[in-house]
């Protein structure tokens, strides 16, 4: 299990760039997912490092030793697909076992390997099917096992759980969570769903454009992300972003706008209190909000949409011009149309640079 | 009660002006041919006054030294040429599979062979062959070696009839099985490449039983052209010398025009159909096989998601 180091990896298709010098290092025996929109180069990133595409430039090193130049075999991974990737000739412990095989592994243990990883993922009795007799899930398993057969030191994964339909991922997800726990490798895992990143990961890359945002766990992310993109991304229901100015008033710092004062926290108004621009954008996360009249911000909403989803509520309001989504309880419904005070709890409130978009 | 049965109709009605069309341009000559074969006739008779003479044609046939021979050298001809044509048509398409620059226009000039029209691409060849100023015994000589008497020893004319052939229709499978290569789901080979299959590995273990069903198809259809061979021939050597190239259409051909045995000719064509047809439903019942898989299992597969 490597220590994965990307140093001022870069990767263009013809002039075009994809990848700017990007550097990353992966430690031992984490779970790091990368995470971002469409394009963002988290893909081609996997890609560079399980040899499927060369380097434009930079390099790649396992435990200190360049491996840019090596074929995908000779790195010790295993990866799984995103359309699975399954053999179609083959039947599925043909499939499971493509790559002892081909290293010529006794016959004996080709068939303990394979039988012990179709035992663990409940797929021992589908090894004579063809991947063409398979449900979506069942190929999704087949293609992890292939992976874990190979017992590799570093296993891919390239959005693995995209192709399924919304329950069996949800299933899918715990069941890889608990294999994340009992299986001691290092674990790359690329999506675009925030949520997989966020139950997944042990440390979380965000991507955009080509380049790094912010690594951490989860909790960093959503706690302190360093920029707007970052806080927009985790998180849902998504971040609402307000324009607003700084504003210095008697009782301490506050940031006002379209429809909304907000005081700031003694601890904010310390660090923003050099602030070189007024202009900023107020970051507010559905949660933060509160029906309670003893919290010192408050905000006056119109209802818009109630959503229901069960126990919460998302409501769509409207602050001014500007949309808010709010999280509540639905034990107490509020009715569309209505104009209703909210609680806001200060202390998570995010401020952003409006021109930069960095967290202030 | 009546409007059904009249609706019920309608289908059949619209059809029937190709019915029959198809009857009398299809069936009516594949009737008149297999009637004609029964007969002893002569092409200065009507066929009203040539005699019945049953199986015999076809008998006489089974005895003919000439008509053996030709149907050696037609089943020596078809297989030699399709296997190579196989393997070099499908080595080809593994070694073009990738993004070169101007590789379309690479393409289209492979395929030109097979765009010629076949008395262009025998006329060609036998000048090409010809003893004295054709190309290849003319650099045979400047290279100081000895002429090679392509069209006028047995064997030689054997060979060069089938140099042309393959010029002419490797296109065909190259063209077929680039097109099967580049359908090849991409991931798969990427996760082969992950497994640790070499490039070889790749091509025995993925790539060529993943071709394998148009790969049947493609030997299928070039078999069925194979043995119908005749412009080339025709013109390159006209089955000579003696009968080495000789195949069943040109022997058809010269039955009918210079023998003037048409009886026979017809029993010959029917022998060569028989044979088509064989192949024809060895392709059909390969095709409903393929089928009946595809159906089973996506019948398993419904059943458990």
């Amino acid at each position: 299990m490597p220590q994965i180091v990307f140093d001022q990896v870069e990767k263009s298709y013809g002039s075009v760039r994809v990848l700017p010098p990007l550097d990353l290092s992966l430690n031992d025996g984490e779970f790091t997912v990368l995470v971002g929109p469409s394009g963002c180069g988290k893909s081609t990133t996997l890609r560079i490092l399980a040899g499927l595409e060369t380097l434009s430039g930079g390099e790649i090193f396992f435990d200190g030793a360049p491996i840019g130049a090596l074929e995908p075999k000779e790195r010790d991974i295993a990866m799984v697909f995103q359309d699975y990737a399954l053999y179609p000739h083959m039947n599925i412990a043909k499939n499971m076992s493509f790559a002892l095989r081909l290293q010529k592994a006794p016959k004996s243990e080709i068939t303990e390997k394979v039988q012990r990883v179709a035992d663990m993922l409940n797929i021992g009795h589908l090894l004579d099917r063809k991947p063409a007799e398979l449900s979506g899930g069942q190929r999704q398993r087949v293609a992890m096992g292939r992976a874990l057969v190979r017992d590799a030191g570093t296993f891919l994964f390239d959005e693995p759980l995209s192709n399924l339909d919304a329950k069996l991922r949800g299933k899918m997800r715990t069941e890889l969570a608990e294999m994340r726990d009992t299986i001691d490798k290092n674990m790359v895992y690329v999506t675009h769903d925030q949520v997989e990143a966020m139950t997944l990961g042990d440390r979380i890359v965000v991507m955009n454009e080509g380049t790094i945002q912010q690594q951490g766990s989860p909790e960093e992310l959503f706690k302190s992300p360093v920029n707007m993109f970052v806080a927009g991304f985790i998180g849902s229901p998504t971040m609402n972003f307000m324009d607003g100015a700084l504003q210095q008033a008697e009782s301490g710092l506050s940031v006002t706008g379209d429809g909304y004062t907000l005081p700031l926290t003694a601890e904010d108004a310390a660090r923003l209190h050099n602030a070189t621009s007024r202009d900023v954008v107020v970051g507010l996360r559905p949660s933060s909000f509160e029906r309670n009249a003893s919290l010192p911000g408050q905000v006056a909403l119109k209802v818009v949409v109630a959503e229901y989803l069960g126990a919460q509520s998302v409501l769509v309001t409207h602050c001014g011009q500007q949309e808010l989504l709010v999280e509540m309880q639905s034990a107490a419904p509020l009715k569309a149309g209505t104009t209703e005070t909210f609680g806001i709890r200060t202390d998570e409130i995010m401020i952003f640079d409006k021109a930069s978009g960095l967290r202030l | 009660m009546q409007t059904a049965n009249v609706n019920r109709l309608t289908p059949y009605l619209f059809m029937a002006p190709a019915l029959i069309v198809m009857a009398v341009a299809l069936m009516y000559p594949i009737g008149y041919m297999i009637y004609a074969s029964f007969l002893n006739w002569n092409p200065s008779q009507r066929i009203g006054e040539a005699e019945w003479v049953g199986f015999s044609n076809y008998i006489n046939l089974l005895q003919d030294d000439a008509f053996r021979e030709s149907l050696w050298v037609t089943l020596k001809f078809a297989a030699i040429v399709v296997t190579l044509e196989m393997i070099i048509g499908v080595g080809l398409a593994l070694l073009l599979d990738r993004n070169i620059r101007g590789m379309s226009v690479l393409r289209t000039i492979f395929i030109l062979p097979m765009m010629i029209a076949p008395i262009v691409v025998g006329l060609m060849w036998r000048y090409m062959y010809h003893p004295t100023v054709g190309i290849f015994n003319r650099t045979l000589k400047s290279l100081g070696l000895e002429p090679i008497p392509w069209l006028s020893d047995g064997s030689w004319a054997f060979t060069s009839v089938i140099i042309a052939d393959i010029w002419q229709w490797t296109p065909f499978i190259f063209i077929l099985s680039l097109a099967a290569l580049q359908s090849l789901p991409r991931s798969a080979l990427e996760a082969s490449r992950i497994d640790g299959a070499t490039p070889w590995q790749q091509v025995i273990y993925i790539k060529l039983p993943l071709m394998m069903p148009v790969l049947i198809v493609t030997l299928l259809l070039r078999l069925i052209d194979a043995f119908k061979v005749l412009e080339v021939i025709l013109v390159m050597t006209n089955g000579g010398p003696g009968l080495s190239t000789e195949i069943l259409s040109l022997r058809i051909n010269r039955t009918a025009a210079e023998f003037r045995e048409l009886g026979e000719a017809a029993a010959m064509s029917n022998y060569l159909l028989i044979l088509l047809l064989l192949l024809t439903v060895a392709m059909y019942l390969y095709n409903k096989a393929v089928e009946a898989r595809a159906a089973r299992l996506r019948a398993a597969a419904g059943g458990d998601a």
